[in-house]
């Protein structure tokens, strides 16, 4: 069990309209840990990143970061505490230059960082857009464009990264480079709650992962153990 | 058919830019609403009205065009800004049809004000003396005023697109205009950015129909025919694009225009002819995101 809890979710639940589609999660990460929700499609991972962040109009339960309960605060809030969200399907700005999609990354930081400096990070840590800096964001490969979007959530320099599903879609090369990049991340005190569908690459860079079925935690354990557990990773997540 | 010279036509392509330079006005704000906030503002013909009776309310306490041109925008803008605040910011997140029922009511009761405030006729509205006549504009006289129309429609062009290109709330509305969720995930307090948004929409109609004024003088109704037509360059021009409403503002304008002259009765229906066309060939309009309403 993590010792140093960064963000505790106890009881969440969410409904859309009338459909109740977290019936009572609980889970922890701590400080330092990359930490992964597995569980097939409809389970309800999404959901849950998205209730933690504040984007799911009805929620109840806790939602404790750093010692606060974030239930009822807006998202900008959540994300000046600390928060960085990549939702799925990457949402990258279309009409937008790569330069602008980071500038929008930046702007809430409200100048606490030079803008150019921010930029410049970035472009060290992510050297497939600072080729790119000043092109349309949709010329853009799949992957690139996924890089993009973590660069636009890290470049305010959240302490707990949430990514939802960030190898979707991207070709095998690129998820490599991704998850080295996870890694590194995680080296330099980023903490990390990943969503993702490919369980072996998941359990392989997490530190502990959560089950997800219908809405509630069924399992959770080191991802060694869970790696091993041949049983339980039929179970829930053959898909 | 006699009379059509290529002169006639030239001419009448000209004032039909200075009738679409109004639409664009009312079909700027309208894209900038529905696009970043999803309101489909049926209001906006009443703060068009709002900025002709401001003028004529502000000119009856003496002053002059000039000033209305700079303080009704803005006066409008912050009622606009008001209205967001209080009536339509509660109703966000629950669909798409509580705000437009709730503008469409609106839009009575301003209308209903502005009657029981000026009366049901008609205003006259005086054109501003240093801006009557007409000029040689090479294909032959046209007149000054609608000239002017132009040229503040163009200014403001210019004026909304260093907004939009240079600022970092230009970057933010940009940004929201085709995704408002991921501004928000981003950490931006979109409440403070849509009541700009709000205010920018209301003062660019409150503009469009202060300088309609002189053009056809004011009546509380005036707004009823300009959001049909302000739809309908919306739609065409595509939901929530802005290069889309000026494009469709200028095109309906024109079309109006060169209509009226061959048969004047069939102006307004050749305009839904037109958006009929469009949306057969084009569903999502010239610049729309498909799928928007889905
Ligand atoms: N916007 C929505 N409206 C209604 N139901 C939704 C919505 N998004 C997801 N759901 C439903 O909620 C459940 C959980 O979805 P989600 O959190 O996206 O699962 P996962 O990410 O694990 O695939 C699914 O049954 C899905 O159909
Ligand atoms: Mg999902």
């Amino acid at each position: 069990m993590p010792r140093d809890a960064m963000l505790t979710v106890e009881g969440l639940q969410a409904w859309y309209g009338s459909s109740h589609v977290l019936q009572g999660i609980d889970l922890e990460v701590a400080r330092g840990e990359i930490v992964c929700l597995i569980g097939r499609n409809g389970a309800g991972k999404t959901t849950t990143l998205r209730s933690v962040m504040g984007l799911v109009a009805r929620v109840r339960g806790r939602v404790v970061f750093d010692g606060a309960d974030l239930v009822g605060r807006p998202v900008h809030a959540r994300h000046a505490r600390g928060l960085g969200y990549v939702p799925e399907e990457r949402r990258i700005v279309q009409g937008l230059s790569v330069r602008d999609n980071l500038r929008l990354g930046l702007l809430a930081a409200g100048g606490r960082r030079r803008e150019a400096d921010a930029i410049a990070a970035m472009a060290e840590i992510f050297p497939r857009l600072a080729e790119r800096l000043d092109q349309s964001a949709i010329t853009m490969s799949g992957g690139e464009q996924q890089m993009l979007a973590i660069a636009r959530a890290l470049i305010s320099g959240p302490r707990l990264l949430m990514l939802d599903e960030p190898s979707e879609g991207i070709m095998p090369l690129l998820v490599d480079e991704m998850f080295d990049l996870l890694r590194r991340l995680r080296e330099e005190g980023t903490t990390i709650l990943l969503v993702e569908q490919n369980v072996e690459l998941a359990l392989g860079i997490a530190d502990r992962a959560y089950i997800l079925d219908q809405g509630t935690v069924v399992h959770h354990d080191t991802a060694a153990a869970l790696l091993a557990d041949a049983a339980i990773q039929e179970r829930y997540c053959a898909v | 058919m006699a009379g059509l010279t290529p002169d006639l036509l030239a001419m009448q392509v000209f004032a039909g830019l200075a009738l679409g330079a109004v639409y664009v006005l009312m079909a700027l704000g309208m894209s900038l609403l529905f696009g970043m906030l999803t309101v489909v503002n049926f209001a906006h013909g009443a703060f068009y009205m709002l900025g002709a009776y401001g003028a004529v309310a502000l000119l009856g306490y003496g002053g002059n065009f000039w000033v209305c041109l700079f303080f009704i925008p803005l006066a409008v803008g912050l009622v606009g800004m008001a209205v967001e605040r209080v009536l339509i910011r509660p109703l966000y997140g629950r669909g798409i049809d509580y705000p437009l029922l709730l503008t469409f009511g609106l839009a009575y009761v301003i209308v209903e004000l502005v009657r029981i405030g000026f009366g049901t006729e008609d205003l006259p509205f005086d054109t501003p003396a240093a801006l009557t006549g007409a000029v040689n504009i090479g294909i032959g006289y046209f007149p000054l005023y609608r000239l002017f129309v132009i040229a503040v429609t163009g200014v403001v062009l210019v004026g909304l697109w260093l907004f939009l290109e240079r600022t970092s709330y230009g970057l933010i509305i940009r940004a929201g205009a085709r995704d408002p969720q991921i501004v928000r995930i981003l950490g931006i307090d979109v409440g403070r950015v849509w009541l700009v948004v709000f205010g920018i929409g209301t003062g660019l109609a409150a503009l469009a129909g202060l300088l309609a004024a002189p053009l056809q003088g004011a009546s509380p109704d005036m707004g009823d025919s300009i959001l049909a037509i302000a739809f309908v360059v919306t739609v065409v021009g595509g939901m929530g694009s802005l290069l889309g409403a000026v494009l469709a503002g200028l095109l309906v304008g024109v079309v109006v225009s060169l209509t009226s002259l061959v048969a004047p009765e069939a102006a307004q229906v050749a305009v839904f002819v037109l958006m009929a066309v469009v949306l057969l060939v084009r569903p999502q309009g010239f610049f729309g995101r498909a799928g928007l309403m889905s």
